[in-house]
């Protein structure tokens, strides 16, 4: 009923109120003096509350990020919980100012509802759990199978194309929420559960038995995934897109949360423009020139925020892969700054 | 939603709309009608542009292009033809809409045979029966939908056997967590012989019924009704069929790797969605009966005793024709509760309406505003025509004031 709700009260205020207009995110977001984000809230790893109530999580962290970019405050951040079906009306609407919410970028998206990818900040792709009593070793054996998945999400369309493209025969059973899907194969409605593969690793730490469940090699998709904003507000994405790309740049050039203070008063001039030591990149984007300073200071760079929450400092144990750095024979790749 | 709509219209006295109508017609009366009218018009008129203004400057697309557009997602219980290759989101919306009436037209009649059942049996001189049908209400009634839809939802999976260790039950169908999976009838084509008999006899025994009633009136003299009647509506069409040379088959239900192939597959999440649906909506109809049948005075029922009527002919003569009066208003409301109430199958993934329109289809195109719009119309509509359907019933059975 809280979805039935919530949808139509997306589509009341997109009726009635008028949300807020171009380039005013930052300035709306300052006047609240905290950040409002739309994040998962189920998915460990990325996003989720812990026992005190504190949201943990990769694209938790990267809100963090923007709030400290802003208001030197990593706490100045209130997280919405949203489902996949509900994400983009929460934004399209203004609830939120910035989704962050392993949302993958595809072309109908960026066009049709009236949004802007920022960045990619995880390169990901679609996969499969399956009991290990099935002794199934390859997804391509899933012929007639069951499969739960979630409502709305890129998962529930790349699982009818990849079953039809390989001539199998597929039953699907869809959920609003991931929680009920994953709650339904581990019932055994279905013989398979499908998402992101970044998120079957976490999901599949819920289960009762993880040690019983082993998720496919295959990859069956593409899933960019990025943070979303309103389109029209070039600045407000721009501050977002940037946040990623400095992370990005600070840990290719060594800046760490530890060392940053240090970093200061290095001679090299690309960590002097990135910090803010030189130059008045900051302030061209509306914020103060300190910013990234403040963003590896209280969160961290890319490979400290992916390590911490996804990577080898985590449960999840995910390894960087396409996420590793240019440098490292991976995909995340920065503009500079200058 | 208008008194109409919740079924409670009932015939305002004649003095009353006589009044209404005076009012309207009376100058300063009819200037505050069309002052109104002119509000709620403007009011009206300003959502809508301000929405499209907004949809608009916010780069949403709108309209009703993506009607035709190829949905590319699955559903999994489809009642007509539909592939997630070459079906439009138009087709998904009509089989979610045939998934949301087969729900509820199911679910209605299954709550109105149990609900009477169990309202006759709060009202019964049975002490243990009684108390059974007043612990049912008061535990169902109680106890909010979600929870018991949840409750049907785990109950029914989790004590289901897995794939491998499927019941077989008599007569070759299977049960499993995946469903209960029949053999599904295939008709050959001498089977509309049959058809033809079936409405022949429903025809027959009608025409029976009249008969006999226009001789008792006559002679006073009873034939009896319900047997042949229930020959002809099932003996005609046995016949047929023997006649026709056994013009049906099954496709049995075969266990594959991973699923049952062939066969007639009932979802669980069907199941359970009628199961929560029909044993809530029962305990609320319970009690409207038992109102109903509580309204109908003492009297009449000692009256029609002392004209020798034995007390099944007082039941149905005299008791229920009078009780249905009351009963078929609120009966109205509880069967529209049921239809919105359908909506929850979003939360156990059964492919509704609500579900694959206002859930996928949405989320796919982004266009909250027309997939929203669209859903509520349909409930509307559905529900405004079951209201009618209703009252055009209460208006056959309304007391004729001579």
């Amino acid at each position: 009923m809280k979805r039935l709700a919530t949808a139509f009260c997306c589509a009341l205020v997109m009726m009635l109120a008028i949300p807020a207009a171009h380039s005013q995110t930052l300035a709306a977001v300052k006047n609240r003096g905290e950040l409002v984000c739309g994040a998962n809230g189920t998915l460990a790893g990325f996003g989720l509350p812990d026992p005190q109530g504190n949201w943990t999580g990769f694209d938790v962290d990267f809100c963090r990020a923007i709030a400290t970019a802003i208001f030197n405050n990593a706490g100045k951040v209130k997280f919405v919980p949203l489902t996949a079906k509900d994400r983009f009306t929460a934004l399209q609407s203004g609830e939120i100012d910035v989704l962050s919410r392993n949302t993958s970028w595809t072309l109908s998206r960026d066009t049709s509802l009236g949004l802007d990818f920022a960045a990619i900040t995880f390169f990901d792709g679609q996969g499969f759990m399956v009991r290990k009593s099935l002794k199934v070793s390859s997804a391509l054996e899933l012929n007639d199978a069951a499969v739960c998945v979630q409502q709305g999400t890129t998962s529930e369309l790349n699982l009818a194309d990849y079953f039809r493209t390989n001539h199998m025969g597929l039953k699907t059973v869809t959920f609003a929420t991931g929680e009920e899907a994953l709650k339904a194969y581990e019932s055994g409605r279905c013989d398979a559960y499908t998402t992101d593969s970044s998120g079957l690793y976490g999901e599949r730490l819920k289960l009762a038995q993880p040690n019983e469940h082993i998720v496919l090699p295959e990859i069956i998709s593409k899933e960019p995934l990025s943070p979303v904003v309103r389109h029209g507000d070039n600045q407000w994405t721009d501050i977002v897109r940037w946040t990623h790309f400095i992370m990005v740049d600070a840990e290719e050039l060594g800046v760490f949360k530890a060392n940053v203070d240090e970093k200061l008063k290095s001679d090299n001039p690309e960590i002097r423009r990135l910090l803010g030591v030189e130059g008045q990149y900051g302030e061209a984007l509306g914020l103060t020139n300190d910013w990234a300073y403040r963003i590896v200071k209280l969160v961290g760079n890319y490979g400290e925020v992916f390590e911490r929450n996804v990577g080898q400092g985590s449960p999840l144990k995910i390894v960087r892969g396409l996420n590793a750095l240019w440098t490292k024979g991976g995909l995340q790749y920065a503009p500079p700054v200058r | 939603m208008t008194d109409e709509a919740q079924g409670f219209e009932i015939e305002a006295p004649a003095p009353l709309r006589r009044r209404q109508l005076r009012r309207l017609l009376d100058r300063r009366g009819l200037a505050i009608q069309i002052a109104l009218l002119i509000v709620i018009a403007g009011l009206g008129y300003g959502a809508v542009f301000n929405a499209v203004q907004n949809l608009a400057r916010a780069h949403v697309a709108s309209g009703f292009g993506f009607w035709n557009n190829t949905a590319g997602f699955d559903i999994s219980q489809t009642l007509i033809y539909y592939s997630a290759s070459t079906s439009s989101f138009g087709r998904a919306f009509w089989v979610g809409l045939l998934n949301t009436l087969l729900v509820a037209a199911i679910s209605i009649v299954l709550a109105t045979v149990l609900g009477f059942a169990i309202g006759i049996a709060r009202l019964s001189r049975n002490y243990l029966l009684a108390r059974l049908a007043g612990v049912y209400v008061e535990l169902v009634r109680n106890v909010p939908l979600l929870l018991q839809l949840l409750f049907w939802y785990n109950a029914v999976l989790k004590s289901l056997p897995e794939l491998r260790d499927s019941l077989v039950l008599p007569g070759g169908s299977l049960l499993n967590s995946r469903g209960l999976f029949l053999p599904r009838p295939e008709f050959a084509p001498g089977f509309l012989a049959v058809v033809i008999a079936l409405a022949a006899g429903v025809v027959a025994a009608i025409a029976w019924r009249a008969l006999a009633r226009r001789r008792r009136e006559r002679s006073g003299v009873e034939l009896p009704v319900f047997w042949p009647a229930l020959a002809l509506v099932c003996g005609l069409p046995l016949a047929a069929f023997v006649l026709a040379g056994l013009p049906l088959s099954f496709s049995f239900p075969v266990m594959g790797r991973f699923n049952v192939r062939g066969g007639l597959e009932i979802l669980p999440e069907f199941a359970a969605l009628t199961a929560a649906l029909s044993l809530y909506t029962a305990a609320f109809i319970a009690e409207v009966v038992r109102a109903g049948v509580l309204s109908v005075s003492a009297g009449q029922s000692e009256a029609a005793h002392a004209l020798g009527l034995r007390p099944a002919a007082t039941l149905r003569l005299i008791v229920v024709p009078q009780a249905m009066r009351v009963i078929v208003p609120p009966l109205t409301s509880q069967y529209l509760n049921l239809i919105k109430n359908s909506t929850l199958a979003v939360a156990i993934g059964y492919p509704d309406l609500f579900q694959v329109f206002t859930g996928t289809v949405l989320n796919i195109t982004g266009q909250a505003v027309e997939v929203v719009a669209i859903t509520m119309a349909v409930y509307l509509t559905i529900s405004l025509v079951t209201s009618f359907l209703m009252n055009l019933y209460a208006r056959s059975t309304a007391v004729v004031e001579r």
